[in-house]
């Protein structure tokens, strides 16, 4: 087991450099760059000239990306030309953020996909079964911005029971009640688009194993239904799941993009679209290396789960 | 067990739920004004930053030598109590203030001021690395500043340049402490220290700044206790978080929910002019607007009142000429819109043989000062299709748009949107219009408009010091640039904010600054 996770950490290297490159270059190319974000209808000739040289912009391509990655080598992530700070304080403070809504949003995700799915399958075709596919449907369907917004404007606006933005209260405030009075919009927003996936997945696996031979012979030894369903159908169920569970981490975190926008939150989403549009190169690369390695170990992790519960997948 | 967990967890839920949501959302405590602002600022060291978004906090923590007159902008003392201009308009010597010092303990004198725009001005300066400045360009005709005792101070500069004062009044003019840039170094943008009526408290990224009352200021210690800046990107949620009781005041409301915010008594809707133009550029090099009479067609064309008062909802006033009313000393009540005159138009556009012209028309898709830049273009293109004009329409986003425009529209388009914000009348004019200032020249005529006699005007208007000679002169350049139409003129944005009606005093400046140390909060 050792060695797998060694090879798919080594093998996660390559992926990341490239991603890198990428970036690099997608930012290089389209047109436009910081000097000008920063001059704004100021940007003469003459004045970008001058910018680009304070920020070393004005060195070639390849040289530029060569010092990037000897600096990273150094734990050194550069400077944020817009914000004039380090990349990696403004990353990291931006990470916890976007962890903790995104973290919340998939506990939420599989805690109610995978119980709907459930329910669903065991009464296929029942009243049961069909209202939830009914809101499953809904829930994949529904633009997550735009549901965002509606809870505002009943939970905040209309009956003024929860914040309508941010992390913390700006005054007072501050410690796990008032985060988790902060998380309970975007946290659920984020969460409803996946729940409906693990749902859907979850039935389909669970339908699947219902069907098959041993559950048949559990119900036969005389077991109680919630021991068939929980402690067969669905353990045999997870292996299946789990990838789910895994991609489903990566739209979480794709997704806080625009929840975060909404909702204020203060994490690593909202600063990668301002930084792109700001063309601020060091810090979308810082950026995107954090968010692509999380997603490389979320990923990692998902599969040694499944390695875990099914000995088939061991060798 | 299981069954009784069964029966006592949705009442445990129901209890976290309450616990949760029960405190009804409080309103923002008295005295403490939180403001809903467009976006986390960049920096809050003022030579650094070029947002108007960073400089309504900037001018709340720190003073210049001279401000604006609050509601105009004519130049008043601040650090500075008096200065004096010497004939030739080289020399400014100003007279500082006493006991004046920054927050950090430090004193505010003469060398304070030289070391701040050393520090912008002089590659070679020790701190110039805290850079970089790039808008130190406001001051690139001073040639030296110099200490003449502990509280006055000397500039000169290479050549008369009269809009200095005004620069001087900018938010790029304030005064940092050096003691602070010093310390901090590169990092000093997150550490700002100012002598301003507030001082800096925290920030939080993405979440807030927070300032408190310097109950030492020179003009009087500010009636708010503190002042919290949240950002918050999203306009709809910014509306919501003023309607939940999130904020006190809110910059920046869309168009759409000016008029919801006016009907409703807890609320009071604040508006001002500002020094913004927002215009079409003509490519008077090649193509159909080479002409005079399709340019003064297109103005003719376009239904400038519908413009304003539908698609941006009464949030700006139709615009004649380069020089926005907010410089009133400066702008001339003789030159009156033009009206919407289609029929006057084709007439125009008949003479010029210029009929059923086809037109590429460059849109942006946002972008600082842009207002509502696509849906203003797409009712521009229809006009102009009633009038028998083609017009095609490309879409950029900002900073693309701008690397197209700015090296000039030659073979790329026929019109272009532009808009601008400044803090002097000759500013948009001496960089857009002049002959001097195609972009070859490294100027932003990118639309490559030239009259000899306008930009005779315009250098003339930069050596005079005497604001009403100076005034004179550019109520010339409006009247003649009115009529060569090198723009589609527009608009001028009416600057709004929504406040709430427990917040008194609260003044938006013509100059796009925030201006608090007066503001009361109940």
């Amino acid at each position: 087991m050792t060695a797998y996770i060694g090879k798919r950490l080594l093998a996660a290297i390559p992926v990341i450099l490239g991603l890198s490159i990428i970036v690099f270059l997608v930012m290089k190319l389209i047109p436009g760059d910081p000097a000008q974000a920063l001059l704004g209808s100021y940007a003469t000739p003459e004045n970008v000239e001058r910018i680009n040289r304070a920020l070393g912009l004005d060195r070639s391509w390849p040289e530029q990306y060569v010092i990037w990655i000897g600096n990273l080598l150094h734990g050194d992530f550069g400077r944020s030309y817009i914000l004039n700070r380090p990349v990696l304080d403004e990353v990291l403070e931006r990470f916890g953020a976007t962890l903790i809504l995104a973290g919340a949003s998939l506990v939420l995700c599989s805690v109610l996909g995978i119980l709907a799915g459930i329910a669903s399958a065991v009464r296929q075709f029942g009243w049961t079964d069909r209202i939830i596919t009914f809101f499953v449907l809904i829930g994949i369907s529904m633009p997550a911005f735009f549901l965002g917004l509606v809870f505002i404007l009943f939970f905040a606006v209309q009956w003024r029971l929860l914040p309508a933005s941010g992390m913390y209260a700006v005054y007072g405030g501050g410690d796990l009640l008032d985060l988790l009075r902060h998380l309970i919009l975007p946290a659920t927003t984020l969460a409803i688009v996946a729940t409906g996936v693990v749902a859907r997945l979850t039935r389909a696996a669970m339908l699947e194993v219902l069907r098959q031979d041993f559950i048949r012979t559990a119900r036969a030894k005389g077991l109680t239904e919630n021991k068939v369903i929980y402690r067969h159908a669905f353990r045999a169920a997870l292996v299946s799941i789990i990838p789910v569970l895994g991609i489903q981490a990566g739209f979480v975190l794709g997704g806080a993009v625009y929840i975060e926008t909404v909702f204020q939150w203060p994490g690593l989403g909202q600063m990668l679209v301002k930084a792109v549009s700001t063309r601020d190169l060091l810090l979308v690369q810082g950026g995107v290396l954090v968010a692509a390695t999380v997603y490389v170990l979320v990923n990692l992790l998902a599969d040694v789960a499944q390695a875990m519960l099914d000995p088939r997948l061991k060798a | 067990m299981i069954r009784k967990w069964k029966g006592i967890a949705p009442l445990l839920l129901a209890a976290t739920a309450l616990a949760l949501v029960s405190p009804a959302m409080a309103q923002t405590p008295p005295n403490i004004l939180v403001i809903g602002q467009i976006a986390e600022p960049a920096s809050l060291d003022p030579h650094v930053s070029t947002a108007a978004n960073d400089f309504r906090i900037a001018v709340n923590l720190y003073d210049g030598l001279v401000r604006n007159k609050p509601g105009t902008l004519e130049i008043e003392p601040a650090l500075a109590t008096d200065w004096t201009i010497s004939e030739d308009g080289l020399e400014y010597t100003f007279n500082l203030r006493k006991d004046v010092k920054f927050h950090d303990g430090t004193p505010f004198n003469a060398e304070a001021v030289k070391f701040n725009f050393d520090r912008m001005l002089k590659e070679d300066s020790p701190y110039a690395s805290t850079g970089p400045f790039p808008l130190a360009f406001f001051f690139s005709s001073v040639k030296d500043v110099s200490v003449v005792d502990d509280l006055t101070v000397k500039f000169t500069l290479n050549e008369p340049f009269a809009p200095f004062m005004s620069n001087l009044a900018s938010p790029t003019g304030l005064i940092v402490s050096p003691a602070a840039v010093e310390k901090y170094g590169k990092d000093y943008g997150r550490h700002p220290v100012g002598t301003g009526p507030f001082k800096f408290e925290e920030w939080q990224s993405n979440t807030s700044v927070v300032a408190s009352r310097n109950d030492a200021y020179w003009d009087g210690a500010p009636e708010l206790e503190a002042v919290i800046f949240r950002p918050i990107t999203d306009a709809n949620t910014r509306v919501a978080e003023m309607l939940s009781g999130g904020i006190d005041v809110l910059l920046e409301t869309p168009p759409d929910n000016v008029a919801q915010f006016r009907n409703d008594g807890n609320y009071h809707v604040v508006e001002a002019v500002g020094p913004h133009v927002w215009y079409v550029m003509l490519n008077a090099k090649d193509g159909p607007f080479a002409d005079k009479r399709v340019r003064q067609a297109v103005n003719y064309a376009v239904n400038k009142e519908s413009l304003v008062n539908d698609v941006l909802q009464g949030t700006a006033d139709v615009s004649s000429g380069p020089i926005p009313p907010a410089f009133n000393w400066a702008y001339n009540q003789d030159v009156a819109p033009y009206p919407y005159d289609p029929a006057k138009a084709k007439e125009l556009l008949a003479e010029a043989g210029a009929e059923g012209a086809k037109l590429t028309f460059l849109v942006t898709e946002g972008g600082s000062g842009m207002l509502d830049p696509v849906p203003m273009g797409t009712a521009i293109q229809a006009d102009l299709a009633a009038v028998g004009l083609d017009v095609e329409i490309k879409t950029y986003e900002w900073n693309t748009f701008l690397s197209e425009v700015n090296p000039g529209l030659e073979g790329k388009g026929d019109m272009a949107e532009m808009a601008w914000m400044t803090s002097d009348p000759d500013t948009l004019p001496f960089l857009t219009l002049r002959t001097a200032a195609w972009p070859a020249e490294g100027g932003f005529n990118s639309s490559y408009y030239s009259n000899p006699e306008v930009d005779d005007l315009l250098n003339k208007a930069r050596l005079s010091t005497d604001p009403q000679e100076r005034g004179a002169l550019y109520k010339q350049v409006q009247a003649i640039t009115h009529d060569d139409a090198p723009w589609l003129f527009v608009a001028n944005w009416k600057q709004n904010a929504v406040v709430a009606s427990s917040v008194g005093n609260f003044e938006l400046q013509p100059d796009f600054s925030l201006v608090l140390r007066d503001v009361t909060k109940q």
